[in-house]
């Protein structure tokens, strides 16, 4: 079992309502208390949102690419339920950490999109699971094995992406030398809040989408049963 | 009985199916023929979309080389299982007395001659017109496009044969395949850059040539493991 159901009933209106505070207090945070970047200035701020849903978008990936493995072995629905509902969630993350790199890009190096590595990584990583949704709604019968072999296929190529795309990282990095470990002070507490924040949606959003699918199947086989018992026409 | 006995058996299995499907293409010659010139065509109207100026050709060839390469053996591919999707055969395949992974590797192997022949008319043709020193280091590049053919037969095979009964296949196995395969693309194209550059830079074409076997070797592994419980009919 993937997801109790009494899980779902309680995940969804506690962490919806925790992201809804959360998402006030970092947009407050944001724009009052956090200084300004040493390099970039006022557009860094941006940077919460940013890297506050890539962060989730992998974590939402390895879920979808982890419960896909366990429902190949195990063939269990709940797990396929998981893994689409995590899939679902990683495109609409993947898209706010696509618009945000964008609209960043136009403030910091006048284009919006530019053929860079890490750009390149997250566009390929998207496509992947833009292709697994499609998968699923166009597939027919077979759409669960199928989403599931390239949800494990996608997840065993990402270290090759990487290796493709890293030779040569040109990314601009978030603090202001290197990366989010860096990060310090106000600016350190305020990426972990929006990190928190956008974890708290997630899992709001995967576990009602996991409460939808879970219904969908348990109304499929109701229905099936019943037309087997000759009870439906 | 010696102990490797079952492991010569699967390969002496696998070639076997290899062997009726490459029979059955001899003596048709449908899709090598339909590949073939499918290939040839990309290739002409790649020489009509681009400035034929050598500089320019040099730098695009290589992606070129692969595209259309790859382009020709989904085509190939999808053909290969159409034909034992109309007399129902795959089903009969699977139930003769031999291991999943033996069809596998028979038909991956079937498919891996099929991309090599498109390769070995569309190289020669690029080189022609658009003038492009592709047999300076024959060696390499046709190692560089074995290893590119493998990959993609290995890959291509599991998708489809899971996408065998699916209504949408056409459209569904360039999606799931594209991304998935996007690394080995990269690979094969920058070792070919490589290969192409004045004077040719080696230690590079092999160190992409090196990524190409371990995305094979990663691939080849987890198609074996996962064929069996993907492709089920």
């Amino acid at each position: 079992m993937a997801v109790p159901r009494s899980a779902t009933d309680w995940m969804v209106p506690v962490f919806g309502l925790l992201g809804a505070i959360g998402l006030v207090v970092c947009i407050w945070l944001i724009f009052t208390w956090v200084p300004n970047d040493a390099v970039l200035f006022f557009n860094q701020r941006i940077f919460y949102f940013h890297v506050g849903h890539a962060f989730n978008l992998f974590i939402a990936v390895g879920v979808c690419g982890v419960s896909s493995l366990l429902f190949l072995w195990r063939r269990t629905p709940r797990w396929d339920d998981l893994a689409l509902a995590a899939a679902e969630v990683a495109v609409a993350y993947g898209a706010v950490v696509l618009i945000t790199g964008s609209v960043w890009a136009k403030a910091a190096w006048d284009h919006w999109w530019v053929w860079e590595n890490r750009l390149m990584m997250s566009l390929l990583l998207w496509l992947v699971l833009v292709a697994y949704v499609l998968v699923r709604r166009y597939a027919g019968a077979s759409a669960d094995r199928l989403a599931a072999g390239l949800a494990v296929f996608g997840t065993v190529g990402l270290p090759f992406i990487y290796t493709m795309v890293n030779k040569g990282d040109q990314h601009p990095q978030a603090g202001t030398n290197g990366n989010v470990a860096t990060l310090t002070g106000p600016m350190q507490v305020v990426f972990w809040v929006s990190v928190a924040t956008f974890f708290c949606w997630f899992l709001a959003l995967v576990a009602s989408r996991v409460a939808s699918t879970r219904g969908e199947r348990e109304l499929r086989e109701l229905r099936e049963q019943g037309l087997d018992a000759g009870l439906l026409t | 009985m010696p102990a490797d006995r079952p492991a010569q058996g699967v390969l002496r299995q696998a070639w076997r199916i290899a062997w009726k499907d490459l029979q059955v293409e001899l003596r048709s010659r449908e899709i090598v023929y339909t590949m073939a010139f499918f290939g040839a065509v990309i290739v002409v109207v790649y020489s009509f979309a681009f400035p034929a100026s050598s500089a320019l050709v040099r730098l695009g060839a290589p992606g070129l080389l692969w595209v259309s390469t790859m382009f020709a053996g989904t085509i190939g591919l999808g053909r290969a299982f159409d034909r034992e999707r109309e007399n129902d055969t795959l089903r009969a395949l699977m139930l003769t007395p031999v291991p999943r992974l033996a069809i596998f590797l028979g038909k991956g192997i079937a498919i891996t001659f099929l991309v090599c022949a498109v390769a070995l008319v569309v190289t020669p043709l690029m080189a022609l017109l658009m003038d492009v020193p592709f047999f300076d280091h024959p060696g390499e590049l046709a190692l560089a496009l074995l290893l590119g053919a493998v990959g993609f037969s290995a890959i291509g095979t599991v998708f489809a044969a899971t996408l065998l009964k699916v209504r949408s296949r056409d459209v569904l196995l360039p999606v799931i395949i594209y991304p998935i395969l996007i690394p080995l693309f990269a690979f094969g194209t920058e070792a070919t850059a490589a290969l192409l550059k004045v004077p040719a830079d080696l230690d590079n074409a092999w160190y992409w040539i090196g990524l190409l076997g371990a995305y094979d070797a990663a691939f080849l592994v987890l198609s074996m493991w996962i064929f069996e419980s993907l492709v089920i009919e």
